[in-house]
């Protein structure tokens, strides 16, 4: 359903363009993954990122890991950690561009 | 029976002192119907009353409040404010403004006061360790490093608790350790350590006579249990492998163990990793058994009195509470406030309760008879909400 919109709101070219892992997800979708960033993940990680339970995700923090294994760390979790896998409710592309926001800073 | 003139003039004298004093014309009042309420995103205190059930006037610029906890003074005038950002906040809720401020720490996680009132204690993840506060001054009286191991690593430090004896009690996430400090000379604690209680313990309790401390762990299924009232025997673990053979379900959030959900001779604690709610018999601490709920419960809370357990859960299955009575252990009422409930108190005798609903910016009050909602109040991405009766209880 979301792919669905995802593809119709014109970022089907820019897939195509520039691969997978630098498309966007529709501005509103966007909101909602940041707001999820720092309120879900927040809960271990910090609202502001910057730590808790888990480890920060402040750009510092995670400038030294490829975007690859963060996005799989995201999708499939660290088994024997409390890191849960959130390919349930978040796809590859939505969790390289929240890759990509950390790696920014927010 | 008309007043004597000597206590109208009386009256007069002190409405006179108020007038001076207070500056405004508000009437003395008592602070047991009062509480906090935190707007974890504005790093804002709402402050409560629970007998009109009304916000009364806020308190901005405490940082960040994400997962922030409160303490009270014992007389129920002072609220103790621990951000995620290290920042102790001292709240006059008489004086309607903020104390005292300091940010002692880089990253923390919520704090106890001692017995006797007079010591602040601060769990940090960063440096991780305790510090120790006086309770009037918030000067820093003791800092107590949570180093462990022989390389000189320190651990974050969660489950800080007041325990009778004017001791603190907390635990190393990192190492798996409980340590016990003894505050009787406040600026050199008393540390006794007990090492290799289980993988990654996430939080603790302490039951409301003080006697006994429980880590849960997250590392493994079990929870380790420490009589304070016989640290000799050491820390034992009940409930060993109870999820044994059963594949765990991811966790959203971790659960919270705060108070002590019991009911006459039973104990209800959430599962981790499982949809479950177990109930364990105080008397040898054997599981008696499992109570399936809805999602991972995070807060697991008896009603004053114990009549009744009221559950919330982990993200995504955050929009629910479920409310099990105790007797029969079943669940009697299954309550969908909205998304991301983050929050259950009660009031002091329990005919109420409060709820934070974190994406609806809106806390909801229940009554616990009914189970009907009687009130809701506009907060901004309400979390912990916290009444003045803690101030009068061992552990909270």
């Amino acid at each position: 359903m979301l792919k669905a919109r995802y593809l119709c709101c014109g970022t089907a070219a820019a897939v195509l363009a520039t691969g997978v892992a630098l498309a966007a997800p529709p501005k509103e979708r966007q909101d909602e993954l940041i707001y999820q960033l720092r309120q879900d993940c927040g809960s271990c990680h910090g609202m502001t990122l910057k730590g808790g339970l888990g480890p920060p995700l402040v750009p510092a923090a995670v400038a030294g890991k490829s975007d690859e294994t963060l996005v799989e760390v995201i999708l499939h979790g660290l088994p024997g950690t409390p890191m849960g896998p959130w390919a349930f409710e978040i796809s590859r592309e939505e969790a390289a561009w929240l890759v990509r926001r950390m790696k920014e800073g927010l | 029976m008309r007043p004597s003139v000597t206590f109208a003039a009386a009256s007069l004298g002190i409405l006179a002192t108020v007038l001076v004093l207070g500056g405004c014309q508000t009437a003395p009042r008592g602070t047991g119907d009062l509480g906090v309420v935190i707007e974890r995103a504005a790093g804002r205190v709402q402050v409560v009353e629970t007998t009109g059930r009304t916000a009364l006037y806020t308190i901005p610029e405490l940082g960040d409040l994400s997962h922030a906890s409160t303490v009270f003074s014992r007389d129920g005038r002072y609220a103790y404010v621990f951000g995620r950002d290290g920042g102790l906040s001292k709240l006059d809720l008489l004086g309607r403004k903020l104390v005292k401020r300091v940010v002692q720490a880089g990253n923390s996680v919520g704090g106890a006061i001692s017995q006797d009132g007079s010591l602040v204690a601060v769990s940090n993840y960063e440096p991780g360790g305790v510090r120790v506060f006086d309770a009037k001054s918030l000067d820093l009286v003791a800092d107590i490093p949570a180093v462990y191991g022989d390389k000189g690593a320190t651990s974050k430090v969660v489950g800080l608790v007041d325990a009778p004896g004017q001791r603190f009690v907390f635990t190393l996430y990192d190492a798996g350790e409980i340590w016990v400090a003894d505050m009787a000379d406040p600026r050199r604690p008393a540390l006794r350590k007990f090492k290799d209680i289980g993988r990654l313990p996430y939080d603790g309790l302490i039951t409301p006579d003080g006697r006994y401390y429980l880590a849960g762990l997250f590392g493994e299924d079990g929870i380790a249990l420490l009589d304070l009232w016989n640290l000799d025997a050491g820390v034992r673990r009940i409930l060993d492998g109870y999820g044994r053979g059963e594949k765990p379900l991811p966790v959203y959030k971790m659960p919270h163990l705060e108070g002590w959900a019991s009911a006459g001779d039973l104990l209800f604690l959430p599962a981790v990793g499982r949809y479950e709610v177990l109930v364990v018999e105080r008397d040898g601490w054997r599981e008696r058994g499992r109570i399936p709920v809805h999602g991972q419960p995070i807060f697991v809370v008896a009603r004053p009195d114990g009549r009744q357990v009221w559950v919330n859960f982990a993200h995504p299955r955050n929009d629910m509470v479920q409310v099990i009575d105790v007797p029969s252990q079943q669940i009697v009422k299954t309550l969908r406030p909205g998304k991301a409930v983050l929050h259950m108190e009660f009031t002091p005798r329990g005919e109420q309760v409060w709820i934070s609903v974190r994406d609806e910016d809106r806390v909801e009050v229940y009554d616990t008879e009914s189970l009907e909602r009687v009130a809701d109040l506009p907060v901004d991405k309400p979390s912990g909400i916290f009444l003045t009766a803690r101030a009068n209880r061992i552990g909270l």
